[in-house]
């Protein structure tokens, strides 16, 4: 066999390899990333969507309504895109932009529980217009 | 100011414009005053836009607020050290460091350039200036940095206390500069097919280019690692985040360049792979900048949405258009010179490598743009993070970094057997000593282990290729170990220093893969009380709360929590971690600016870090609560920066060193730059 051809047979099966492992990886690591109002439609037509992996986005903090348990770490607040309103339960620590001010956008990753509660595992926050310096410092990063 | 600065700009455009049309036009092959003036015109740009950058800067230092840019990145309390970050600190800011950096490299290209490439010296300028001319346009029409407002505020809005951090400064325009220095390569390969002087010509020309290109990129890509270690607070250095894909995109496919581009030289092989090479690099800066400014992508980064991304995405298809129609019809001109012969020789490590390097890219992108192409093709978003990439990630990099050993040590054309024996035998025994050494160590997760046993076995394979050439010279010449070490260096720039780089590379995976080990904890302490954390090494951290004290400092509040640290007992110092709320004074009246910013207590040694984030305090009390955590092996990424850079540097020293010798004829126009290197036949001897 021509080693071109070899080569050719080799570079095959890493490509194969890079594929499956992007395959893979998507099946079992992707999350669905969802407004409050989509996660409603879905949860409504389909409930498999409760306790499945989601990330929602595109939601601002209620302004007020943020209670914070200093000593548990526990953090309770309402996320709406205007629409659909979900209370979130979360446990641990926040980003400094996450405040209790009005705009404040955020993106929750974890479940939506049978109860109405989306269970957090992971808080990201931005500010929205007020600050927008901030924020486009850092896409002035790259 | 602000009439000189945009005067400064319609000027740049308008003459960079100019040499644009007249380069492409090819009138200036008959006329040689119109080659004159497109060359010269680079120098034109370049200094219209510095007089644009100079006027930007004497607004910001005198406080010009009615100036909306520096209305918007200073306030009058900002320390002047940082004046110059608040200069590229904004969208327009940016813009315009990214127009000062592209016309300055555009006239050193044309200025050190020697003469032997002369003929393609009016096409690269050519190419510079269009991309220059895009980038003023932009400015001009979407982003003005001199744009006035209708009033003059008496104090700006200050700038965001996370890029109040030296590392900040470095950090913004280290990246710029890697990207940026890449549209030369690209003008270069862009200025070959045009002018289809195919042979190795242009290679030769760039090989500077893209090593100062991939140096600048690879240490403003570690300088931001560092700055989100200890400036952002979340414990790691690296998240996967769109951003910082982007920047590591093109990092990935000039990496491959690098090493591709030898095969090229060596045996002419490879010529529509590297063209490609360049060409993709070029249009993912392009992307990278689309993607972060155009809010396409939800990062943690890029929050606001911009009508300037759009512009970029424009010129990227533009760009990409022409360069894929370029390629296609010089295509048939670009055929290989030769053919590979094995297997088992140094092409097909250095092909497998640029396939594995491309393959990561490609899962990066794929994975950065998910959302995007789920949305496209089944309607609803799904987005994947750190998991998925590290999944996909750890194993290409472990073949990568296995290949970094066998690549240096494996003949080319056909290794035969007796080289194999003679170059693998110790580097395979040191890799198998060290997977031993480690299992007794106790470590039993697979990846960690795969990686610190490759890092025995690539690690002995340079030390044996050290040696190896150190013994010969000493035998061959009688110098003494040092000046033979040295002189094998300084003889061999572009070799021994690429063996240096690679020992950089190592650094950074074992660091990588000591992070698996990580361990934190979270606790709220009242003064007095202690928590303990185990480390990976074995040994137990105990972390006493001492207090919390409060201050004010230039142009901040600073609350700052005192630890006092110990390890197995023993008393290891005091520690502070700061939470810090920066304010502006609007008639005399301090308010707060930007939310507040966490500043960890760190302490770092050889083995590991103990990283401290101070998150807050109960309700006005001194109880203070804590997130602690130990990160093993951090040191060795920024140590692993350090030999990289050094080993960049040695391989693009100017002079010695040389290229590959080519051992095959070299059907070229371009002379060969001579270089008498004896040890060049010891090589594969």
């Amino acid at each position: 066999m021509k080693a071109g051809t070899r080569f050719l047979i080799g570079a095959g099966v890493i490509v194969a390899a890079v594929a499956w492992l992007m395959v893979q990886g998507v099946r079992e690591t992707g999350v669905f990333y969802l407004t409050p109002t989509e996660l409603a439609t879905k949860v409504a037509s389909d409930s498999t969507f409760y306790d499945l992996g989601i990330k929602v986005g595109g939601a601002k903090v209620v302004p007020g309504s943020v209670v914070r348990n200093e000593v548990s770490r526990q953090i309770d607040f309402q996320m709406s895109d205007g629409q659909q309103m979900y209370p979130v339960s979360y446990r641990g620590l926040v980003p400094d932009t996450f405040t209790d001010a009005s705009d404040i956008e955020v993106i929750v990753e974890g479940h939506l529980g049978r109860d109405g509660v989306f269970h957090a595992t992971e808080v990201l926050a931005k500010c929205g217009s007020r600050y927008e310096a901030a924020a486009e410092e850092e896409a002035r990063r790259v | 100011m602000t009439f000189l600065g945009t005067f400064a700009l319609w000027t740049a455009l308008l003459v960079g414009l100019w040499g644009a049309v007249v380069a492409f036009s090819g009138r200036w092959q008959w006329q040689p005053v119109l080659e004159r003036s497109v060359t010269r015109s680079v120098y034109a740009v370049w200094f219209a836009v510095a007089v644009a950058a100079f006027a930007l800067f004497r607004g910001l230092y005198a406080h010009d607020f009615n100036i909306e840019y520096v209305w918007a990145y200073t306030a009058r309390n900002l320390p002047d050290v940082f004046i110059a970050t608040a200069f590229w600190a904004g969208q327009k800011g940016s813009l315009l460091l990214w127009a000062l950096v592209l016309t300055l490299f555009a006239s050193l290209a044309q200025f050190l350039t020697p003469r032997r490439y002369a003929p393609l010296l009016p096409y690269v300028a050519g190419v510079t200036q269009a991309v220059a001319v895009f980038f003023i346009a932009v400015m001009l029409l979407a982003a003005n940095p001199f744009e006035r407002l209708p009033f003059t505020p008496l104090d700006g809005r200050g700038l965001n206390p996370q890029l109040q951090n030296p590392g900040m400064i470095i950090h913004p325009p280290l990246l710029y500069l890697g990207y940026i220095s890449f549209t030369i390569p690209f003008a270069f390969a862009v200025a070959a097919l045009l002018s289809r002087r195919l042979d190795t010509g242009w290679i030769f020309a760039i090989r500077k280019w893209s090593l100062v290109s991939w140096l600048f990129l690879s240490a403003g890509i570690t300088v931001g690692m560092w700055w989100a270690y200890v400036e952002l607070g979340w414990g790691g250095y690296w998240a996967w985040d769109p951003v910082e894909n982007a920047s590591l995109l093109p990092w990935l496919t000039m990496t491959a360049f690098l090493h591709s581009v030898m095969i090229q030289e060596k045996r002419g092989m490879l010529k529509r792979w590297n063209l490609t090479l360049v060409v993709a690099t070029f249009l993912l800066t392009i992307f990278g900048t689309f993607l972060t400014r155009s809010g396409v992508i939800a990062s943690v980064h890029s929050f606001t949405q911009s009508p300037v991304g759009w512009y970029f995405l424009g010129f990227l298809v533009i760009a990409g258009i022409f360069a894929y129609t370029l390629l296609h019809t010089r295509w048939p001109e670009l055929a290989p010179e030769a053919e590979l012969q094995s297997m088992l020789s140094r092409e097909a490590a250095f092909l497998f490598n640029n396939l594995l390097l491309v393959g990561i890219a490609f899962s990066v992108l794929w994975g950065t743009m998910f959302p995007i192409i789920s949305e496209l093709v089944k309607g609803t978003k799904i987005t994947v993070g750190p998991p998925f990439f590290n999944r996909v990630n750890v194993p290409l990099g472990l073949l990568l970094l296995a290949l970094t050993g066998i690549g240096p040590l494996i003949a080319w054309r056909r290794a035969s057997r007796a080289n194999l024996r003679r170059q693998f035998t110790v580097p395979l025994a040191v890799g198998l000593l060290t997977f031993a050494a480690s299992l007794v160590a106790g470590i039993r997760e697979l990846y960690p282990l795969v990686t610190v046993t490759l890092a025995g076995f690539v690690g002995a394979a340079i030390v044996q290729e050290f040696g190896r050439g150190v013994r010969a010279r000493m035998r061959m010449y009688g110098d003494s170990i040092t000046t033979a070490l040295a002189r094998l260096v300084g003889r061999n720039r572009r070799r021994y220093g690429g063996y240096i780089v690679h020992v950089g590379i190592l650094c950074y995976c074992v660091a990588f893969a000591g992070m698996a080990f990580r361990t934190d904890l979270e606790a709220t302490l009242k003064p007095g009380d202690s928590i303990s954390l185990a480390s990976p090494f074995g040994h137990t951290w105990t972390f006493t709360h001492t207090g919390v004290s409060q201050y004010k400092d230039a142009n901040r509040y600073v609350s700052a929590a005192a630890l006092r640290l110990g390890r197995e007992g023993k008393d290891m110092g005091l520690m502070t971690a700061e939470k810090r709320q920066h304010f502006t004074l609007e008639d005399g009246v301090e308010m707060k600016s930007f939310e507040a910013s966490t500043e960890v207590g760190l302490r770092s040694d050889l083995r590991e870090d103990v990283y401290v984030v101070f998150e807050g305090v109960v309700n006005g009390t001194e109880e203070a609560k804590y997130r602690f955590t130990i990160n093993p092996l951090v040191w060795w990424v920024w140590f692993g920066g350090i030999v990289l850079v050094i080993g960049g540097l040695i391989t693009m020293w100017p002079g010695g060193g040389g290229p590959v010798a080519p051992n095959r004829k070299v059907a070229a126009t371009v002379a060969q730059p001579a270089s008498a290197q004896p040890l060049e036949a010891l090589r594969d001897a």
